[in-house]
């Protein structure tokens, strides 16, 4: 890697807005404002529309992955638009480390902007791969535990929020609730820090808002989406694919982003474990891993105690279901957890499954395609389709598969409601 | 026709409709008996389509009411506007075939750009072709046209055929890029249009299939399978089926629409008239979600401004017939085209010729040569010739003609005359895309399209005719077109998708010819030549080639770039003007009176092509030999000189690449050939010779050797092996080193080789000189993807070991072998675990260093014989004969010694990269561009499988490396691809700028 990079200054903590692209909605709303608590102007780019692709195919190579065309578009035609002092602003990315392509994002974000003359622009990287030093950006531990806090939360409202926008009667009631809880866990969480007891309390106020909102009594069919991370959460990434699957009757079932985090804990875990790699950085994996499962574990406590919505499976159980299928020293992209995140939803009863990936996404041909054949020979139910998401794609033949998915998932319901 | 079995209820009336990408499907059904269905064309008009045929179907239904129901990938915005229920089609299919043909196993059902398949054995599961999978009814429209037949003829052809061609089956673009050399080395159209159905039927059971295998009593259904027998006949061959198990229903082509009948049934609330659904169908208003752009031409006047302006770019235009003196002739005999100019002493043109080569290039040159003649009498002399383009080689052999030049010549010798200043040449022809960069009176860089993205000119005269238009009026249409659809700029397969999407969303054949033109313009601009500004194109810019004789595609250029362009009037001859431009130099220079064919010989010229398999090496080319009159052969196909006869003008010349894969053969002994009374005590152990194993073979051989196995590979890869693995890919994008390995392991398997090992390797050999040294995740992890998907690697008493293993040292590695072998061998000691992986790392260090001695000969060879160098860049496997295909030694017969990126990137130290360097096989890359950098006598030329997703960042790297110094960056895309017609002309205009 180029080891010089322009640094995100001290002063431009004050001067610069930081523009950070969005993935998941009600996630990354929650860390633009952590983010602002600490003295950081934020912005979250929710801009949308062919044109953002076609950016993105002007600053990068038109074969790298569908992803990074997207970030790096929506980046480039937010800088280009002219909304934003270019002397002013810093990007924020996201990006995995690892043998994927992925672990490229911020190298060819770089070189986006030093071929459209904005090479002064600085680019602050969250990864897993080894942290750069900006001196004007702390990664304190008080930050990382409250962003870790606001992902989980994240996770739990998107979860339930999941279980019932399929069934709300007043449309935007879910909508409406998580911004209200947002705001009121961003405030909580800046004013007196974190309390693991009050997260439990928390947790049990949220069940109960979203219970009380009212819902339709009607037998939806559950879709769950898996994939690439990108596309799967983004809706920018997967034309909107949670919003069409909601306008079709389908209730989503989306795995949360924690899972992400204690895959790549998990890795560092199996680093050590086949090949006796980095025993310090196992202890800390193992710590981190170990400590999310617990968090996570309050969750499912709450919502199983509340009784109205189906909890997620405990991490260290997903884990196990890639027996006989995939091993965990898998590991590249989204690796194994991508076959353990089909194998969940199957496990759990949603055998409706959208696998989302980029078009020639090299992980998934192996983790996502090539586990679909053996799924499919143990569990004859798995009702699996792979979606292709590319600048090219058209999304009449994505929601011809999609809607030929349903199809079968439909009638699969109404054979279970016969017998 | 009755289906008596298709519903239960009595006295009800219920209408299906199909609306596909091309064509539009009616079924009646009245108290269980379909008693009508038509199906059409609708050429995108659907609405006017439907209506029309719903007025016809008035006479049948009358006043009755019915249910109706709508299916078809183009039914889904009709269904919404005029709220009609919507079934998705293969669904339909899925429940009519239920109910129609109970015992059923398999449907294959092909539509106009859908393919798919439904298995009802053992749960049913139902598939669609994903997104990059060329058409299948319109892949065989277009290449009927291509072959110059309707798709009639082109099925009553293929029962004739005699043999088949390998065309590679993964899309429509790349079976294309197949078909037009054969076409044009004269292969005989019978033996293609055969080939054609082939490859559909690859296309099939590669990509739909999936590793589940066809069997059972299979249905085919859908408009190409119910026209056409070649087609059918190629599908019960390949799947071994008898006439019990191959069904072709008489309601083949109304299945879906059948289905959506029956649907309405359950699904339509309300009964309707035919007259009020006419109605309904006429005014559905559909929203348009598709994006839109600005129209080409404001007004008239501005496109009339636009035609002055370019009409200056001229050149003198006189007969033949009243011409005396000489005359020169320039011929380019392209991919889809023939073009030919007859010119004067003042350069200016007597005489042109430009149409499509209908398959048969030698015929229209011998017919255009022998009117020349006839037009010349006496009154004036050829006095030069010189042919360029794709089957230059074919016509200067069977006509004499003096000169054969590269495309990159012709072109800027004939652009150079428009515009003397020119320093950017873009030519879009039928099929190639084609970049010029001119720096200091000299072709300085060259781009060209990769094989994905190529057919843009010719698309749009396919789509043209499928919308029953002419190129030329179809062109026409784009310049006012109101709102222009947004097409994207990917390749054509996708193009088509989208411009499905347009029609749904109620686009007009003027917006989507403007769209189409524009995404032309986007692909050139984007795709191939890769530029971020107008700037970086140049000052004087000269577009030629024949698309650009359509206006909206010129208009849109020239908008995208924001500057004007020159196009000669001749745009479309250019090549040929070049070429014969070329020829009077010469001939004014070296005085020579022309050599080509006289009018008399012309007059008894015969020409016949057969074929015939080179057995001059491995890779057994198919030949096809061109015999003309006085006996002269031409024999085109062959990869090397060797097969057209010249062995000896290569022999001793090195090349790494073939040095690597002898070293590697005689390793160990392969699958089929090992001596089963020699083995050692623990048993064969077979390694699968690609991917990861190209490089570490030694490493294995050398431990497993050590640990008392017999090592036998799976040997060289060829077209077969992948044939015989291809039942059980997965994943249809994945680059073809990895899908080959399938056939690999069941090399391994039929030889009865019971323990097969290929670990998985996140990490590859350190070698110090990057950030990290990973395998692509492919490389990494592919052994399980073989795991989960290849049954005979699961069949009992054989066992597939793919441990996780890590190379970075002896211990490490030991103790991974020990801890996946002691299990199964309990007598194997740690000790001697031990020693065998030292001695497998000593094996594989001396390979490396004999390869790197071997690299170091090679320049030396080539600088005591002045020779330039050509590093063919990539992985170690595409070393392999069928995932090079060869193009090493085309090289060497182009006069290059070659080497390989393992044999020489020690010579120079690793470059600054911009992006993360952290994969082993790449850091070689970025050090041996650096060397070529460095090295004025070395050029790189760099192998990408298409699907690498990896090289998506390495082709960028290693080209600013080259660029740094000025050098040339040379790509080829390799796939399934065994056509070398597109690289020879890649390689030898590399070799022309030197």
């Amino acid at each position: 890697m180029n080891k010089k990079f322009v640094e995100f200054t001290s002063d431009m903590k004050d001067t610069h807005t930081i523009l950070i692209p969005n993935m998941l909605p009600i996630h990354f709303k929650l860390v633009k404002r952590i983010l602002e608590n600490y003295g950081y102007k934020a912005e979250l780019l929710e801009t949308e529309g062919a044109h953002i692709a076609e950016t993105g195919l002007k600053y990068v190579h038109n074969d790298t992955c569908y992803p990074a065309i997207l970030v790096i578009g929506q980046m480039m035609d937010a800088l280009l638009s002219g909304k934003y002092d270019l002397n002013k602003t810093a990007l924020m990315l996201f990006q995995t480390g690892g043998g994927c392509r992925a672990s490229n994002y911020v190298s060819l974000m770089r070189k986006a902007l030093v071929n459209a003359g904005m090479e002064q622009i600085p680019v602050i990287p969250l990864s897993f791969a080894g942290i750069e030093k900006h001196s004007g950006f702390d990664f304190s531990v008080g930050m990382i535990v409250r962003m870790a806090c606001g992902i989980l939360y994240g996770d739990f409202m998107m979860s339930l929020a999941n279980q019932v926008r399929t069934y709300e009667i007043n449309k935007g009631d879910v909508a409406a609730l998580c911004d209200k809880w947002t705001e009121k866990l961003v405030g909580e969480m800046a004013d007196s820090g974190i309390s693991f007891g009050r997260m439990k309390k928390n947790y049990a106020a949220i069940i109960r808002d979203f219970a009380a909102i009212p819902r339709e009594n009607k037998k939806a069919v559950k879709v769950g989406v898996v994939g690439e991370i990108y596309v799967k959460f983004s809706p920018l990434g997967n034309n909107n694919l949670e919003k069409f699957l909601v306008s079709e009757g389908a209730e989503v079932v989306l795995p949360g982003l924690v899972d992400f985090f204690n895959y790549c804990f998990y890795n560092g875990i199996m680093d050590y474990k086949l090949y006796g790699h980095n025993f310090k950085g196992y202890l800390f994996n193992k710590a981190a891993f170990e400590f999310l499962c617990a968090l996570q574990a309050d969750q499912i406590k709450a919502i199983k105690k509340e009784g109205t919505f189906r909890p997620m499976t405990p991490f260290k159980h997903t884990l196990e279901l890639t027996k006989g299928y995939i091993g965990h020293g898998t590991k590249m992209g989204e690796g194994w957890l991508l076959s353990a995140e089909m194998l969940e939803l199957a496990d759990s009863g949603v055998m409706n499954i959208v696998c989302t990936q980029p078009f020639g996404c090299l992980p998934n041909h192996i983790c996502g395609k090539g586990m679909m054949k053996p799924i499919k020979e143990s569990i004859p139910e798995a009702n699996i389709v792979a979606i292709d998401y590319d600048a090219g794609a058209s999304a009449v033949n994505q929601e011809n598969r999609l809607k030929l998915m349903l199809s079968s998932a439909r009638a699969a319901l109404e054979e279970k409601e016969d017998a | 026709m009755i289906f008596d079995k298709i519903t239960k209820s009595a006295h009800t009336l219920s209408l299906g409709i199909d609306v596909g990408s091309t064509t539009a499907k009616l079924a009646l059904v009245d108290a269980g008996k379909c008693i009508y269905s038509t199906y059409e064309r609708h050429f995108a008009r659907i609405r006017q389509t439907l209506s029309r045929m719903l007025s016809d179907a008035k006479k049948v239904i009358g006043e009755r009411e019915f249910t109706v129901a709508v299916s078809g990938s183009a039914g889904l915005g009709l269904a919404e506007a005029a709220e009609i229920p919507f079934v998705q089609e293969v669904w339909a299919t899925s429940e009519v075939i239920k109910k129609m043909d109970p015992d059923t196993s398999v449907v294959i059902e092909l539509g106009g750009e859908d393919a798919k398949i439904i298995f009802f054995d053992g749960g049913t599961d139902e598939r669609m072709n994903g997104t990059c999978a060329g058409g299948t009814g319109a892949f065989i429209d277009q290449m009927a046209s291509l072959l110059d037949v309707s798709p009639d003829e082109l099925d009553v052809l293929a029962l004739e055929h005699k043999k088949i061609y390998p065309i590679a089956s993964r899309c429509g673009v790349f079976a294309k890029t197949d078909v037009q050399p054969l076409l044009n080395q004269g292969a005989s159209k019978a033996d293609i249009a055969a080939s054609i159905y082939q490859a559909v039927v690859n296309q099939t059971i590669a990509g739909l299939a999936q590793g589940r295998r066809i069997e059972g009593r299979v249905m085919f259904l859908g408009g190409p399978l119910y026209f056409c027998r070649g087609l059918r006949e190629r599908f019960v061959e390949t799947l071994r089926l008898d006439e019990e198990h191959a069904i072709f229903p008489d309601y083949a082509r109304n299945a879906v629409s059948l289905g959506a009948a029956l649907y309405s049934e359950k699904a339509c609330e309300k009964k309707y008239k035919i007259t009020e659904l006419i109605g309904l169908i006429e005014n559905a208003k559909i929203n348009s979600t598709s994006t839109r752009t600005a129209p080409l031409f404001e007004n008239e006047e501005e496109y009339k401004e636009f035609a002055a302006r370019h009409a200056k770019a001229a050149v003198e235009i006189k007969s033949l017939d009243d011409y005396s003196g000489k005359a020169y002739i320039g011929i380019d005999c392209g991919s889809t085209t023939t073009k030919l100019t007859v010119i004067g002493e003042d350069n200016e043109i007597l005489y042109t010729y430009y149409d499509s080569n209908r398959g048969n290039p030698v015929e229209i040159v011998k017919a255009e040569l022998a009117e020349i003649y006839k037009k010349c009498s006496d009154r004036v002399k050829i006095a030069g010739s010189a042919v360029t383009g794709y089957g230059e080689d074919l016509i200067r052999h069977a006509f004499s003609v003096d000169y054969g030049i590269v495309e990159t010549i012709a072109h800027y010798t004939a652009a150079k005359y428009f515009k003397p200043e020119v320093d950017f040449i873009l030519d879009i022809g039928g099929q190639d895309i084609k970049c010029f960069k001119i720096r200091n009176g000299a072709v300085d860089r060259i781009m060209l399209n990769e094989a994905c993205s190529s057919g843009c000119g010719s698309f749009i005269e396919t789509f043209a005719n499928s919308m029953h238009l002419s190129a030329a009026d179809f062109a026409k249409k784009a310049l006012f077109a109101a709102a222009p659809v947004n097409l994207g700029s990917r390749c054509t397969v996708f193009m088509n998708s989208q411009v499905k999407q347009s029609q749904k969303d109620g686009a007009t054949v003027e917006d989507i010819s403007a769209g189409l033109s524009i995404s032309v313009v986007k692909n050139a601009i984007y795709k191939v030549i890769r530029a971020h500004s107008a700037d970086e194109l140049g000052e004087n810019i000269v577009v030629q080639g024949g698309t650009f004789n359509n206006d909206a595609v010129l208009r849109a250029f020239e908008r995208e770039i924001g500057r004007d362009c020159v196009r000669p009037t001749i745009a479309g001859l250019m090549g040929a003007y070049g070429a014969a431009l070329y020829s009077k130099t010469k001939a004014e220079e070296t005085g020579e009176d022309s050599r080509i064919i006289s009018q008399a010989s012309l007059k008894v010229f015969t020409h016949q092509s057969k074929t015939t398999t080179c057995r001059g090496c491995t890779n057994n080319c198919l030949l096809t030999v061109n015999t003309f009159s006085g006996g002269e052969r031409f024999i085109s196909g062959n990869k090397c000189e060797k097969g057209a006869g010249n062995s000896s003008a290569v022999d001793g010349v090195p090349n790494l690449h073939e040095y690597k894969r002898n070293k590697l053969l005689s390793m160990c002994p392969t699958a089929s050939a090992v001596d089963k009374t020699k083995i050692a005590p623990r048993g064969m152990i077979g390694l699968p010779l690609c991917l990861g194993m190209y490089e570490l073979l030694p490493l294995w051989v050398g431990i497993f050797e050590n640990l008392g196995f017999t090592p036998v590979s799976s040997g060289m890869s060829s077209k077969k092996i992948y044939e015989k693995g291809q039942f059980s890919i997965p994943s249809d994008t994945a680059c073809y080193p990895a899908k080959i390995m399938h056939g690999h392991i069941e090399v391994l398997c039929e030889n009865g080789i019971d323990t097969i090992f290929y670990p998985r390797l996140t990490w590859n050999i350190d070698e110090g000189m990057s950030d990290n040294h990973y395998n692509c995740p492919v490389v990494a992890y592919y052994s399980e993807l073989l795991w989960g998907n290849m049954d005979s690697l699961k069949e009992k008493g054989r066992r597939f070991l793919y441990p996780y293993l890590c190379l970075d040292n002896e211990k490490e590695l030991s103790a991974g072998i020990y801890k996946e072998f002691s299990p199964l061998y309990p007598d194997m000691k740690k000790s001697e675990v031990r020693a065998a992986v030292k001695a497998g790392f000593e094996k594989l260090k001396k390979y490396m260093d004999r390869v790197k001695k071997e690299g170091e000969y090679a320049l030396r060879y080539a600088r005591e014989n002045s020779m330039p160098i050509m590093i063919l860049a990539g992985r170690p496997y595409h070393a392999d004969a069928e995932i090079g295909h060869g193009i090493d030694k085309l090289a060497v017969s182009l006069g290059f010694v070659v080497v390989s990126e393992d044999s020489v990137y020690h010579l120079a130290e690793t470059p600054e990269v911009k992006v993360l360097n952290q994969w082993t096989y790449h850091s070689r890359l970025y050090r041996s561009a650096e060397f070529a950098a460095q090295n004025d006598d070395v050029q790189l030329v760099q192998l990408v499988s298409f699907g690498c997703g990896v090289d998506a960042i390495t082709t960028d790297e290693v080209k600013r490396i080259l660029e740094s110094q000025g050098k040339y960056y040379t790509q080829i895309k390799i796939d399934e691809i065994a056509n070398l017609g597109a690289v020879k002309i890649r390689l030898r205009s590399l070799a022309a700028v030197l």
